[in-house]
């Protein structure tokens, strides 16, 4: 198992399990007062406003979706017009591999008939974004990720139905485990635990 | 879902509920399977009782038999077992596959363009209209794919480089119509399992089973709910509603470019878009009430599907209706104002009571469509499950008798009379269309039985809001666990 690096479980975080949102959202932001940077929340539902107090913000995937929708406008008007006869390929080892265009006279259109080909090209951006939306929240978020520290938390069996987990992690510069669950104990939690990494990761 | 919505309606979700009894009421259906074979029901069979699980999914699985024998009837014997032929080309294979696109309209209207308008009681009920939209959709493909002849070489349809040479001919709205009903495919069955993700983590928190534990662990891919990967999954579920709207409307549109881009008379009608996406509307809701109603009685959702939520998509059913009931009025309008001979002569194929073989069929639409959807605008009936069911039903019906004139009709006699025709359906026609709605409802039970058809987290989401809006109102438990009451 080991590659000569050291796998034994180290400490992870800290958490402290709320019976409500409000309470959570209350106690992220004596928590983050305290000077906590490294924090997260694991919630059955989304709470509004916990990203803002934890002060993270990411809006790459708007991004994303964007150019994998000018992705798909592009390719689609691409296709459709080299495939029209766009360029005139010379190259017999592409013609053999049915690489070459094949321009179509209809009804006397233009072989490049602009109207006509946004149907298409509108459908294959509406795919290429919504492969953008989906695979890039899934890859932001780390997802899919079987195996987790946090896991190894009690509380977290009922974080995804009624109980709203508050976490410090050990990644924090103003980390110190017994600090930080003597603080925790400060909020009013239902419980606090200590959380270690699983042996071998 | 996003931002600051409007109050929540308090009817939306009726009953003492908790985040916990939520999980209970819907994600039980699924981890508990003897409530799907719980004897409730006599069969004629004398001392047999069943469930309605096993009735419905019975009735599903024979006529999914049906469907297997109808295709391979056909693929064995060529598409001449169907009844098109000169000079009607397109009979009921094309007819079925516009009504079962239509059929497939309601789940992503429902889960995005409510999702879009802030619409809160879209959360009870989308995840069912969602699963109906792959299902139909799946129904829907069948039948172009068979039409073609030889389905084994379907992939012909798409681009790709080939010995040949040759490419699609993008001009035509057959092709636009394989990309744009390939799309929807691919776009709501990634939007429908996006939002099942949160539902997957919390069966598998909640499964007892090692099983049920391995599977859910999989399918949720290891959510666990942080507050990052929940602030970009809402990004991504705003965005891909954005995306899906004008998606769900491009769809019909285009497949009714395949009529309107034709110079059939009674097809080459600028009309055919919105009035056809405004009857896939139509035909989407009529189909989600008419599985809303048994369902909620088997599983005992009255709380969470109310009476509200009925009230609701009967009137949104009412709108759509009087659109098309509109688009018929102009159709006919058209044709005589047009003052085009072979439009006036279509129009007069189509309704006229003498010397038109078909018109039983227009009067037919008229009445299911256009006249007992009008019962809608009683409250009373809005709130009475046996007139829901019956309007549905006649709705369904009536949207299918629409496309029928639309297609088979318009073909039988166009501009030359020498090339007048007849229809008719063949036993192998109606194999196939029966097959379809039998695999709608088999693929429907296994849906209900193995995956959660409530979408928890966004109704724990309207309880919440419900609870900030109405305060710890007596009718209504706080959000909070007991324990913590206490």
């Amino acid at each position: 198992m080991s590659h000569g690096r050291d796998t034994s479980p180290k400490p992870f975080a800290v958490v402290a399990e709320f019976g409500t949102a409000d309470a959570l959202l209350e106690a992220a932001k004596k928590t983050r007062a305290a000077g906590y940077r490294d924090m997260d929340a694991y919630t059955p539902i989304p709470v509004h406003g916990l990203t803002d107090v934890m002060e993270w913000h990411d809006d790459k995937l708007g991004w994303v979706v964007f150019l994998h929708g000018c992705a798909g406008f592009s390719l689609g008007y691409f296709l459709e017009w080299w495939t029209s006869g766009g360029i005139a390929i010379s190259n017999t080892a592409l013609q053999v591999n049915g690489l070459n265009p094949y321009p179509m006279n209809v009804g006397g259109k233009p072989l490049f008939s602009l109207p006509a080909f946004f149907p298409p090209a509108y459908e294959l951006t509406i795919l290429l974004a919504a492969f953008g939306a989906v695979f890039g929240m899934l890859a932001f978020n780390g997802l899919p990720k079987p195996h987790h520290p946090l896991f190894n938390a009690a509380c977290m069996g009922r974080a995804s139905s009624d109980r709203y987990i508050l976490c410090v992690e050990a990644t924090d510069p103003r980390y110190d485990e017994d600090e930080v669950v003597e603080f925790m104990r400060s909020l009013e939690p239902l419980s606090v635990e200590r959380v270690m990494t699983s042996e071998g990761y | 879902m996003s931002g600051n919505p409007t109050p929540v309606d308090k009817d939306l979700l009726v009953g003492q509920h908790t985040d916990a009894s939520l999980d209970a009421t819907i994600g039980d259906i699924i981890l508990d399977q003897s409530r799907h074979n719980e004897p409730q029901v006599k069969t004629p069979i004398k001392g047999l009782m069943s469930s309605p699980w096993q009735i419905m999914f019975g009735i599903g699985f024979l006529l999914v038999n049906v469907l297997l024998l109808s295709i391979t009837m056909l693929i064995w014997n060529g598409i001449g077992v169907w009844g098109n032929n000169q000079p009607v080309g397109w009979g009921f294979d094309i007819v079925n596959f516009v009504w079962w696109i239509g059929i497939g309209h309601a789940g992503t209207l429902i889960s995005a363009v409510l999702l879009l308008l802030r619409q809160r009681w879209r959360n009870s009920i989308n995840r069912m209209a969602e699963a109906m939209t792959i299902f139909a959709v799946m129904c829907a493909g069948l039948y172009p794919l068979l039409h073609t002849g030889r389905p084994w070489v379907a992939y012909w349809l798409f681009p790709y480089p080939n010995w040949l040479g040759m490419w699609p001919q993008f001009r035509s709205p057959l092709v636009w119509d394989v990309f744009a009903v390939s799309t929807y495919m691919t776009v709501s069955i990634l939007f429908w399992f996006v939002g099942l993700i949160p539902d997957f983590a919390t069966l598998r928190d909640r499964a007892k089973s090692k099983f049920a534990q391995f599977a859910f662990a999989g399918l949720s891919m290891g959510w666990r709910g942080s507050a990052k990967h929940w602030h970009r999954y809402e990004h991504a579920s705003i965005m891909l509603a954005g995306i899906s709207t004008p998606l769900v409307l491009s769809v019909h549109t285009i497949v009714s470019f395949d009529f309107a881009m034709g110079i059939v008379p009674g097809w080459n009608v600028t009309i055919f878009p919105p009035y056809f996406v405004a009857g896939a509307v139509f035909a989407g809701f009529a189909m989600v009430i008419t599985f809303a109603i048994p369902l909620r009685k088997i599983y005992k959702l009255e709380g969470l599907i109310t009476m509200k939520h009925f009230d609701w998509m009967a009137k949104v059913m009412l709108a759509t209706g009087l659109i098309v009931f509109y688009g018929y009025i102009m159709e006919v309008f058209y044709a005589y104002y047009s003052g085009v001979p072979f439009e006036t002569a279509l129009l007069h194929n189509r309704i006229a009571l003498k010397d038109a073989p078909y018109s039983w069929a227009f009067w037919t639409l008229i009445l299911t469509n256009g006249v007992i959807p009008q019962l809608m605008w009683v409250p009373k009936f809005r709130q009475n499950m046996t007139v829901l069911l019956i309007v549905s039903t006649s709705i369904s019906i009536g949207m299918w008798f629409e496309r029928y004139v639309i297609i088979p009709i318009s073909l039988t006699r166009d501009y030359v009379p020498g090339a007048f025709g007849f229809y008719s359906p063949t036993l192998w026609d109606f194999g196939m269309f029966l097959g379809t709605i039998g695999l709608f409802i088999f693929l429907m039970f296994l849906f209900v039985r193995f995956l959660p058809m409530i979408n928890i987290f966004e109704m724990k989401e309207l309880l919440h809001q419900k609870t900030h809006d109405h305060g710890h109102d007596e009718d209504h438990a706080s959000g909070q666990p007991e324990e913590v009451l206490s």
